[in-house]
């Protein structure tokens, strides 16, 4: 792996008002990392995920993603992310094929590369017979299948998921899974979000957020022997304990 | 402009694809305005006129003659009387009276001018309007061809009364008040809601993510709706015009760019809601409120504007239907030309602003 930084983020803060939803967050994620993101319901994750991927302006603080300052040059930060919601992220009237194409267009993608990488990505996922499907057919886990491709099908430097196995089946959790691995593995950082703690062990390097703010960070391996932990649930059971938010 | 047409693409496609869509934004123009044209716009010949003529000269027998021979007139006689014309009225013998002031043809020679009065049964009040447009109709003609043989400039004043009601509707009325309904409920309700959506379902978060710029989503969502509704209006003054004989006396181009002024307003406003609320139910509940509800009530479609009260009156100076029907009113049934018009689209214009104003503000404060 290599090492270069592709999230650099230095006490990165969102406030609301008087609510302080992000609190000073530092940390760095490397190129083809799979970086989790963890944090229970309100820790602020989400809130800092939109930051990263130039939604939301942030209070204070500094950062880049993808070499660009989350400041000043966030439509260059979306040319070269990914990102797939938390909630279903394609459009369920819309065909297989129509999908791919629209967002192929919105990330200026000629039709020709369109054209060429959508027969590629359907036969990679066996899903040549579903092109015409109208996506809301589709089982949820191929969906979420789908909606992973999609996003990154321009082939971004990194990747942004939130909770993409939300509501699963663990059989294809693991698929899914795989998906990651192999996009991991052509260069595209993965930086996702999950509460499930067995997925948090699939990752290189893990942070927990706690009422706004990153109380650990490190590889599954060395949380479990820092907080003397037989898995990773346990270590996050410890840590989301001190939470004084309530969701 | 790719990403545009990409998404233009799209928008098009959900559309076509909800049947209940296409229902509404193709069906609702037709049926309303077949209803309401049907409904209210019913027989209008067999008038039944009589005329009130104190002191008969060339001139009032002139006219006299010119509405007697027309064929949508059943001349019912002389009345001697303003009393034995109201008591005929009153008996329902009389669709319209037509009464002359005494000595007409001297006060048109003198003073270059001279009143008639148009008494219309208005009990029913499509066909007494119709009654009253024929009659003013036949004297205006009468009163050109009588100056092109003497050249003197004068003028027959005509003054219209609706009697036995109040309330005054006129089938006219109804065919610009169904426009400013229609391309009401489509561009906003439908705009609204296609946003709404999409916050909804939560591909709103992804399109933000993506380099898509906010404004080109927008405009690409707008399209579709603006290019629909355009079609609609031209269903509305195609059957309108050949079935309901309405007809189109002002300028065709007049019209239609007043059309997408008021549709440009209309998609604006469903803008303004789509950065209010976040459910779709919502989205409709507030549609149909402040947008359908006002035009139905306030737009002077149903209502006559001028029998409201003092209150209602002021409250639909707000309500753009209100000058969308008037402007179409005047440019369609009356033939009147921009100038005539220039205030009303001033006021639409300026109502476009204000809501992208608003919508512009909203949604900053959102992203921040």
């Amino acid at each position: 792996m290599m090492n270069e930084n592709v999230i650099e983020v230095s006490n990165l803060t969102k406030k609301f008002g008087h609510f302080t939803a992000v609190d000073h967050i530092s940390f760095n994620v490397k190129k083809g990392e799979i970086f989790g993101f963890l944090g229970a319901n309100g820790a602020g994750k989400t809130t800092a995920m939109q930051m990263l991927c130039g939604i939301s302006m942030p209070t204070e603080g500094k950062g880049t993603v993808a070499g660009f300052d989350i400041f000043k040059e966030n439509e260059k930060i979306k040319r070269n992310i990914g990102y797939m919601s938390q909630k279903f992220s394609l459009y369920e009237d819309l065909r297989v094929w129509e999908n791919i194409r629209l967002f192929g267009g919105i990330y200026g993608l000629s039709d020709k590369v369109i054209a060429k990488k959508t027969d590629e990505l359907l036969e990679e996922l066996h899903f040549q017979h579903e092109r015409n499907t109208l996506v809301k057919y589709l089982p949820l886990g191929w969906k979420q299948k789908l909606a992973f491709s999609v996003a990154i099908f321009h082939e971004p430097n990194i990747v942004f998921l939130d909770e993409p196995t939300g509501g699963v089946d663990p059989a294809m959790r693991r698929q899914f899974w795989e998906m990651i691995y192999a996009a991991s593995d052509r260069g595209i950082t993965v930086f996702v979000t999950t509460h499930y703690m067995d997925e948090a062990e699939y990752c290189n390097r893990v942070s927990i957020m706690v009422d706004g703010r990153i109380d650990a960070l490190d590889s599954p391996a060395a949380l479990r022997s820092q907080y003397n932990a037989e898995s990773m649930d346990e270590v996050f059971r410890q840590l989301a304990r001190k939470a004084k938010r309530v969701d | 402009m790719k990403q545009l047409i990409a998404f233009v693409n799209k928008e098009f496609r959900h559309i076509f694809r909800d049947s209940r869509t296409l229902l509404v934004i193709i069906g609702i123009p037709i049926v309303q305005i077949l209803l309401f044209g049907f409904a209210i716009n019913m027989e209008v010949q067999d008038i039944r006129v009589a005329f009130y003529d104190p002191t008969p000269d060339a001139f009032t027998k002139g006219i006299t003659d010119q509405i007697r021979q027309n064929v949508y007139f059943n001349y019912q006689g002389k009345v001697n009387s303003m009393d034995e014309m109201e008591v005929a009225m009153r008996k329902g013998k009389l669709d319209l009276a037509v009464v002359f002031q005494q000595d007409f043809q001297e006060s048109m020679v003198h003073s270059g001018k001279a009143a008639v009065q148009l008494l219309s049964n208005s009990s029913d009040p499509n066909r007494g309007s119709i009654a009253v447009n024929y009659a003013t109709a036949i004297i205006a003609d009468y009163q050109k061809e009588q100056m092109n043989i003497s050249q003197i400039p004068f003028q027959i004043q005509t003054e219209n009364r609706m009697i036995y009601n109040p309330l005054m509707k006129s089938s006219y009325m109804f065919v610009p008040g169904i426009m400013g309904l229609v391309m009401m409920i489509i561009c906003t309700i439908m705009t609204s809601v296609s946003i709404v959506r999409e916050k909804e379902r939560g591909t709103m978060e992804v399109l933000l993510a993506s380099p898509l710029k906010h404004g080109t989503m927008i405009f690409a969502k707008t399209i579709p709706y603006m290019v629909i509704s355009f079609i609609d209006f031209i269903i509305i003054v195609l059957l309108s015009y050949f079935v309901l004989d309405v007809p189109v006396n002002g300028s065709l181009f007049l019209l239609s760019l007043i059309a997408i002024i008021y549709i440009v307003l209309s998609l604006s406003y469903g803008l303004t809601i789509s950065t209010l609320v976040d459910k779709q139910v919502n989205a409709v509940i507030i549609s149909a409120i402040t947008a359908m509800l006002p035009v139905l009530m306030l737009s002077g479609m149903i209502f006559p504007i001028d029998n409201m009260p003092k209150i209602l009156q002021a409250l639909s100076t707000i309500v753009p239907a209100r000058w969308f029907i008037d402007v179409v009113r005047k440019v369609m049934i009356q033939g009147q030309g921009f100038m005539m018009v220039w205030k009303e689209t001033l006021a639409l214009i300026g109502m476009i602003l204000l809501l992208l104003g608003i919508t512009i503000f909203n949604t900053k404060k959102r992203l921040e």
